[in-house]
């Protein structure tokens, strides 16, 4: 499974509330973009469950800083790079 | 078996839990000895196995690797840009060495006069074992976790870094299965010097970008 390309806008989902997951609880319901694809990983969230994890994408999703952490951050300008699986994303507006 | 034992080898030190989110470290130290117990007991492997593994391992992980790697990058360029491209076939053309090591997928990112990037694992303490050698703690502390994320310019000043205002800050979350390591700017008035000159000036904070340098 691989919805998204390069460039495009991407919105994360909530953050599992109970089991395992990778998606990080400050980067849930946040907008970034595709940088990259790296191929297809099975699911954290899956395999730590022991159960069958059909491989899917794997992004490479920027996070400008202003946009996780508002913005009078004083570090900014920053971005935050994350690796997140194609189920953490819901596509977003450019 | 030797290729999956490698892998899961690595993947235990590139991604080791024995840190302060899970528990503590007793109560981690007493799973790891009842699941080595029962892989002995059911002579999957022995403790001294296991030992030697870890040693091999670990005597092939130093920050040198990543240091020879950066060296490579500063005074090749064509390497530079195959390295940014795939770390995994850079590194292979680096030599024998590479042989033990382990297929994690690796992801290099340059520091340039406009970029400084910084990693991180917000989750665990994931980090590219093969390249640097076994983790600071301050990499695996809950305080560097939670704060080079939110404000990556104060922690970088607390490591002595001190960025121009209008230098981008790339932070990089190590979330999934790829490891990061950082290539340093080369310093100024190294003109002259050979590959191996250079990988002695590069520190493994500045793998990390915890450093200029």
């Amino acid at each position: 499974m691989q919805r998204f390309a390069v460039g495009d806008a991407v919105r994360t989902r909530a953050a599992r509330p109970e089991g395992h997951t990778r998606l990080p609880r400050y980067l849930e319901r946040r907008v970034g973009h595709v940088e990259a694809v790296y191929g297809a990983f099975p699911l954290a969230d899956e395999r730590a469950e022991g159960a069958a994890s059909e491989p899917q994408a794997l992004y490479c999703v920027v996070f400008d800083g202003a946009e996780v952490w508002g913005t009078s951050a004083a570090s900014l300008p920053m971005t935050i790079s994350a690796d997140l699986w194609d189920s953490y994303l819901d596509p977003e507006q450019a | 078996m030797s290729h999956d034992h490698d892998h899961d080898h690595d993947a235990h030190h590139d991604h080791d839990h024995s840190h302060d989110t899970h528990g503590g470290t007793a109560t981690m130290a007493s799973r790891l000895a009842a699941l080595v117990s029962q892989l002995e007991a059911k002579g999957v492997v022995t403790e001294a196995q296991i030992d030697q593994g870890v040693e091999a391992f670990l005597a092939h992980a130093q920050p040198a690797n990543g240091a020879a790697l950066v060296a490579r990058a500063w005074t090749d360029p064509a390497f530079a840009a195959r390295l940014a491209a795939d770390a995994n076939a850079a590194l292979d053309e680096l030599g024998s060495d590479m042989t033990h090591w382990v297929k994690v997928k690796l992801r290099a990112v340059t520091n340039t006069e406009a970029v400084h990037n910084v990693i991180v694992c917000t989750l665990c303490s994931c980090y590219p074992v093969s390249l640097l050698g076994p983790s600071p703690s301050w990499y695996k502390s809950l305080a560097y976790r939670a704060r080079v994320v939110r404000e990556p310019r104060a922690v970088l000043a607390e490591f002595g870094v001190e960025l121009a205002p209008d230098v981008q800050v790339r932070v990089w979350d190590s979330t999934a299965e790829l490891r990061y390591v950082v290539v340093p700017r080369r310093p100024a008035g190294t003109d002259g010097m050979s590959e191996r000159e250079l990988a002695a000036l590069v520190s493994r904070d500045a793998l990390i970008g915890t450093a200029i340098c």
